[in-house]
């Protein structure tokens, strides 16, 4: 009843944050490799080169699906912002439903630039349904599509390093942040601005999808708090033996 | 259309989530829909498929850069998949193909990735120079040398040394979880109230 309760308020937050922002929009810390994305993308449209946009293999009934939501939410906001490009976006990812739910979003994301008929279904791609055939497939989009930026954001394991490596080799930009710990390692190691944790799903405030996402950034960061404050709460009660 | 989709998505997303609190008046409803669900997802994996197969097929007949390699894909998975429907997916044929072939080029491909993993720890000095990558890269150093084997047996103290940096990366490991559990969570609220609506376009 606790974690319904807990949900509730949450929500109820969430909703009174997001008619507030609407009003008056927050200003957001600044994220280097957003920064970058943002740069990344003007850059793209005025050198008729592609972004290509990797959304992971999150399976959308697990809890995973998450990350992948977050990863639709951000390439829905570039598919509008790249819809003058000569060269569309191409998007793989490593799970079938994700896979078709990029191709509806890269379409929806025309259809609100008033560019429909720049959407192609083969820039919405599956790539593999095993860890490795999805970056053996995605590793080939970054090698052949003229591509100057790699996005690559959700649910990915160990063989994001293979991507990154492709993404090294080509001199491209790359902004990574998964959901998994190992990923979030690799990626570490081998971006110029890694993103760490929860960042990941401020992706979408950060491209300017809407109020929703900077209220939901400001929800994280109420519950957060709330969080530190039950953590040390129980480790002082433990420390003076309250039975808890 | 796109009206009703919503709803009926949004509908849906609620009874799954009240499924969880409320069991004992929503379980059968919310199998059933998981049941749909998964029937769902079996389809995508076949539309997933040939959508793989038509990205391939058209680097072939424009003649891209690895349009032979999409040929030799596509061929492949006609021939697997036709076997797998007529000797079934337990044949020792197609037990031999898995065995022979797919395997090896997977397990190549994670030496490829261990290669790699050590190449990105070495530039990584070179990307930035920093406290947090120092510090990173030593850790990470000095947990390979307590955990690898050594011909004079277990260094001493290894245990102790493994213990003692696992509490900070385990602490560390919790924190970034907490913070993606609460992410999910919002993004899933965003999607349950209809915000976000990567289904059938807003």
């Amino acid at each position: 009843m606790f974690a319904f309760g807990l949900l509730v308020l949450t929500a109820i937050v969430f909703l009174a944050l997001t008619f507030w922002r609407r009003r008056s929009p927050g200003a957001l810390r600044i994220i280097d490799a957003y920064e970058r994305l943002n740069r990344s993308v003007g850059l793209a449209v005025e050198n008729g080169t592609r972004l290509h946009i990797s959304l992971g293999r999150g399976n959308l009934f697990t809890a995973r699906g998450g990350s992948a939501l977050a990863g639709l939410a951000m390439l829905r906001r570039l598919a509008e912002r790249t819809s003058v490009s000569d060269r569309p976006p191409v998007v793989t990812s490593g799970d079938a439903s994700l896979a078709i739910l990029s191709q509806d979003t890269l379409q929806a994301g025309y259809r609100a630039a008033g560019a429909e008929e720049q959407y192609r279904f083969s820039t919405g791609r599956l790539t593999g349904l095993t860890p490795f055939s999805y970056a053996a497939g995605a590793i080939s989009a970054i090698h052949d599509e003229n591509v100057s930026a790699n996005i690559i954001l959700g649910d990915l394991g160990t063989e994001a390093a293979l991507l990154a490596e492709a993404s090294d080799r080509e001199n491209t930009n790359l902004i990574a942040a998964s959901d998994n710990l190992s990923a979030q390692s690799v990626f570490y190691a081998s971006s110029q601005e890694p993103l760490i944790g929860e960042e990941l799903f401020a992706a979408g405030a950060y491209v300017g999808a809407g109020a929703s996402h900077e209220a939901s950034l400001n929800v994280q960061d109420i519950l957060r708090w709330l969080i530190i404050l039950a953590i040390l709460l129980g480790a002082g009660l433990k420390l003076v033996g309250a039975p808890i | 259309m796109r009206v009703f989709t919503a709803a009926f998505a949004i509908a849906a997303g609620l009874i799954v989530l009240m499924g969880f609190f409320y069991p004992a008046q929503l379980e059968s409803l919310r199998l059933i829909l998981v049941d749909w669900t998964i029937l769902i997802a079996g389809m995508a994996i076949l539309i997933g498929i040939y959508n793989l197969i038509a990205v391939q097929m058209e680097k072939v007949r424009k003649r891209q850069k690895s349009g032979m390699y999409g040929a030799v894909l596509v061929v492949s998975l006609i021939i697997t998949f036709g076997l797998g429907l007529i000797l079934g997916p337990q044949s020792r044929y197609m037990l031999l193909t898995i065995d022979a072939i797919i395997v090896p080029v997977e397990a190549s491909l994670m030496a490829i990735l261990a290669v790699t993993l050590i190449y990105a720890s070495i530039r990584l000095l070179r990307r930035r120079v920093d406290v947090t990558s120092v510090l990173f890269l030593i850790i990470a150093v000095v947990f390979l040398i307590l955990i690898m084997p050594t011909p004079f047996g277990p260094i001493p103290g290894d245990r102790a040394m493994v213990d003692l940096l696992g509490m900070f990366s385990h602490g560390g490991a919790r924190g970034l979880l907490i913070g993606i559990a609460l992410g999910t969570m919002l993004t899933g609220l965003r999607v349950l109230f209809g915000i976000d609506r990567p289904y059938g376009g807003n």
